[in-house]
């Protein structure tokens, strides 16, 4: 069962991509490279918020091809995009809600999300009133709780202090170590690489950088 | 009077409502679509703010009087014309008042900015789940906007209704008209008094409208 990604696109005058690779759906994948090098270009076509021409195919199903463009509503992905990813009109329990009542049938159980998120103490909370590294959390439990089959994440850890981000990455680490969803975790640190990630897609300049899909 | 009182209120009710419903689309479109034409069309919706209403309501009439094609076509319904009617006042208001819905509520939606709604597709939900309960809700500021506005304008419209419904006492007259047709007979007491009533009424919608904003925009606890 695999993650097999193909896009060719000029997103912008000066950025064009031209990326192809294929990596098991398990474990952590992490999207590795400086900036501007198309990490988030290429998660945010898998989630299907962006269209470029290419093929995604997970285990088997087409997400995309020449001509089938599954939109993003019915993929079933979990996506955690850097900075605030919460609907900030409602609060945190609302905010696990809306993904629970839109998914179907999953191993992911609320309450235990929620305890091994550790924000409980955050339930009846807006957005607005969340610290950097308590609204990734409940971005976490959130992207779970709609019960993905692919989980996308987005420098999950930018902008947060370094006692937030270690401790977030511990939590990281302790909760990919005990789900089955496959992940691609976009990020431009090795440490984080090192500390989760099970294998690696290095990118540049918007294309993979040859034999540097790395187990 | 209270008949007078009543038809204002119950046009610019009915209005209000009505204008909500159509300008929710309008302005949804106008703030979501790339289209460069769809100015040419915000345009058209903008242009009772600078036309004199006496032109609205000149070709509000002149479209709703017997011999005009739309009603040609609602003559099998035994309808001949809504002229100097309150259906015909209804269809006049929300021509004039169409800007003071769409504008607030486009600008509210392009508040609302892609990010909620890409998450909200990622959760799940469909292009209309991610407008009601996405778009809707974050944009309740210029949905109050608009409500106000749209009600308060309504009720201080002067030269679209007399044009189109002709102030007739006990069936289109509203107190607008009321005050125009005391001052031609030199009542000037009871004009006062109705034109000052009407000065509280819009200080109080706004300060009101102000206030609400002020609070709705406030993060909850």
């Amino acid at each position: 069962m695999t993650i097999a990604v193909t896009l060719i696109a000029c997103v912008t005058d000066a950025f064009a991509l031209d990326i192809a690779f294929e990596v098991p759906s398990a474990g952590v994948t992490a999207l590795l490279g400086p900036s501007g090098a198309g990490k988030t270009t290429v998660l945010r076509a898998l989630a299907g918020l962006d269209r470029y021409d290419g093929t995604v195919i997970i285990d088997g199903e087409v997400w995309q091809d020449a001509t089938r463009f599954v939109p993003p509503h019915r993929r079933r992905v979990g996506y955690v995009a850097q900075g605030v990813s919460l609907l900030p009109h409602l609060t945190v329990a609302g905010n696990l809600d809306y993904a629970a009542r839109r998914a179907r049938a999953g191993p992911f159980r609320r309450d235990d999300l929620i305890e091994r998120t550790g924000i409980v103490h955050l339930l009846d909370r807006v957005p607005a009133r969340l610290s950097s590294g308590e609204a990734q959390r409940v971005a976490i439990a959130r992207a779970l709780s709609g019960q993905p089959r692919l989980l996308l994440m987005d420098e999950p850890l930018a902008n947060l202090d370094d006692a937030a981000r270690t401790r977030l990455l511990a939590a990281l680490a302790d909760l990919f170590a005990e789900i089955a969803v496959p992940v691609l975790y976009v990020t431009h640190d090795a440490a984080e690489v090192e500390r989760i990630a099970v294998r690696t897609v290095h990118l540049c300049a918007g294309r993979v950088v040859p034999n540097a899909i790395a187990v | 009077m209270n008949q007078v009182i009543a038809t204002t209120v119950e046009l610019a009710g009915v209005t209000t409502v009505l204008l909500l419903l159509i300008a929710t689309p309008l302005a949804w479109w106008l703030a979501r679509s790339r289209r460069w034409w769809k100015e040419i069309v915000a345009a058209v919706a903008a242009l009772p703010l600078v036309l004199p209403p006496t032109v609205i309501g000149f070709y509000v009439l002149i479209a709703l009087g017997p011999a005009s094609p739309l009603m040609t076509l609602l003559h099998p319904f035994g309808v001949r014309t809504l002229a100097f009617t309150f259906e015909g006042l209804v269809i006049g208001s929300l021509f004039y008042s169409l800007p003071f819905a769409v504008q607030p509520l486009r600008t509210a939606f392009e508040g609302v900015g892609d990010r909620p709604l890409e998450l909200a597709a990622t959760m799940g939900a469909g292009p209309f789940d991610r407008f009601a309960t996405v778009a809707v809700p974050l944009a309740r500021r210029g949905f109050l906007s608009a409500a106000v506005l749209v009600f308060a304008h309504t009720v201080g419209e002067f030269g679209v209704v007399l044009m189109v419904g002709g102030g007739i006492p006990g069936r289109t007259e509203v107190l607008s008209t009321r005050i125009y047709s005391l001052v031609e007979s030199m009542q000037f007491g009871v004009a006062h008094r109705i034109a000052a009533a009407l000065v509280a009424f819009a200080f109080v919608a706004l300060l009101g409208l102000l206030l609400v904003d002020r609070r709705i925009g406030l993060p909850r606890p």
